[in-house]
């Protein structure tokens, strides 16, 4: 194991003064990598700590760019690193945390065509992505090449916890074998997050990876850690491996990394949603003339009503998502119609929802009402 | 009455009440009396088949009720059914 500099022994002074942790314990960590999948709201914290912590080596993947809607809570990204990509961006800050640390920036969606690539060498896996495609795929991974998988997962004010580690324990597929069905568990671009929530499950989830590579205390394998803000309350369940199950069971069906967005049954990063919806939408210039026309479309905002104070279009029908297939009735069906949400996922789904109940003549609004705000009525708010 | 917690995901569904309380001595029991109150939840909750979605587990205390009986497993007053769905958000 490498050994620290004076002033790294400096560095990590309330570290060495552990005995849990100590001057060997911190070597260990100087030696140590990890991958953090996801540089959001998840591997902000994780990342920051993990960096601050003194591991040697930390990978960051994500594909995206610092948008201003992220900063309420991916904390490390800053107003400086706006439009910049999030790796770089986190990059930057790390290394200003800890300029004694490497840290390797894959600039890229995390797929099963790169996964095993960018995996190998790193000794633990930070799960901090925000999708159930990205989730199978760290977790499949993981018991293939026989690492620990760190998970975290939120939503709103709940929040929940693990370490997966197959040859110790349960995976994740022994909990949840399959993803939900598109569109029945809203994603936090739908449903928000609490800011702070992410900030005390990332948190978590860097705890956990120290302890793993530190060896000290009881980690959280075998156990499902449930965190709630509102009522602050932390709750642990105990889980089982399941000797079915696919990925770590005693007849494993997955040998090999599959197609997740197909598992998912959702769009993958090359082919987003609404890109599948193409024919289905109208642009915001042209509902707008429509609406000025003699048979203007029903327009249907399929938003939570907290939502319309933000922004509203006159005159729109409010049915919240999750209200839709059960107000059915309140619709005809035969009535062209115009859906719409924040930026399109939700209406996409509406749509989709719509036309297997028999709904033929209806299109979704390309962008959402913030594309509406933009290109129709800046007098709108854009959130 | 036993109690059935529900996560945030689903709390829009039972007029955002943490716990909705429920008739029934066992879990099969609790969970019909949870749709019956708030039909909307049914279909995120059961598949077309009428089977528990494997994205919902139930836990009786610390145990999954898979663990346990099932949804035959008994219910006592003043009982707490968790739901845990998975969520992705990060």
């Amino acid at each position: 194991m490498p050994d620290l500099t004076p002033d790294e022994i400096l560095r990590y002074s309330r570290h060495l003064l552990i005995p849990e942790v100590g001057l060997e314990g911190q070597r260990r960590l100087k030696a140590a990598s990890v991958l953090v999948i996801g540089a959001g709201g998840l591997g902000s914290p994780a990342s920051l700590y993990l960096a601050a912590a003194g591991v040697g080596r930390i990978g960051l993947v994500d594909f995206d760019v610092v948008d201003a809607s992220n900063l309420q809570r991916q904390i490390v990204h800053g107003t400086s690193t706006l439009g910049d990509r999030k790796v770089a961006s986190a990059r930057k800050r790390l290394l200003d945390l800890n300029p004694a640390i490497e840290v390797e920036a894959y600039d890229e969606a995390f797929t099963s065509l790169n996964a095993m690539r960018i995996a190998y060498g790193y000794q633990v896996i930070v799960d901090a992505s925000d999708n159930f495609p990205t989730r199978y795929l760290s977790n499949d991974l993981c018991v293939l090449t026989g690492k620990p998988n760190v998970f975290g997962a939120i939503f709103r004010f709940d929040g929940q916890a693990s370490v997966f580690d197959a040859s110790r324990g349960p995976c994740y597929r022994c909990l949840f074998p399959e993803p939900p069905p598109p569109g029945l568990v809203p994603t936090c671009a739908e449903g928000g997050v609490f800011g702070v929530l992410p900030g005390v499950i990332g948190a978590i989830q860097a705890t956990e990876t120290l302890k793993l590579l530190l060896g000290i205390g009881e980690t959280l394998i075998g156990r499902l850690l449930l965190y709630n803000a509102l009522d602050m309350t932390f709750e642990t369940v105990k889980l089982k491996k399941n000797p079915h199950c696919k990925a770590c069971g005693i007849s494993p069906e997955i040998t090999a990394l599959i197609d997740y967005a197909e598992f998912c049954g959702v769009p993958s990063v090359e082919h987003p949603y609404e890109q599948e919806h193409t024919g289905q939408e109208i642009d915001p210039l042209e509902l707008a003339e429509r609406l000025r026309s003699s048979s203007p479309p029903k327009v249907i905002d399929v938003r939570e009503p907290h939502e319309l104070e933000i922004s509203r279009i006159e005159g729109a029908v409010n049915i919240p998502l999750g209200q839709l297939a059960a107000r059915l009735s309140e619709l005809d069906s035969a009535q062209e119609s115009v859906v719409l949400c924040r930026s399109g996922s939700r209406s996409a789904r509406a749509l989709d929802l719509l036309a297997s109940a028999g709904f033929r003549r209806v299109k979704n609004l390309r962008g959402g009402i913030n594309a509406w705000a933009r290109e129709v009525d800046p007098s709108l708010r854009l959130y | 009455m036993p109690v059935i917690k529900m996560p945030s995901p689903f709390r829009s569904y039972t007029q955002d009440l943490l716990e909705v309380p429920v008739q029934g001595r066992t879990v099969a029991e609790a969970m019909n009396s949870l749709v019956v109150q708030y039909p909307t939840l049914l279909p995120h909750l059961y598949n077309s088949q009428g089977s528990l979605r494997p994205f919902v587990n139930l836990f009786l205390g610390e145990e999954n009720i898979q663990s346990l009986q099932g949804v035959d497993t008994p219910l006592g007053e003043g009982d707490v059914l968790r739901l845990v769905p998975s969520v992705a958000g990060g």
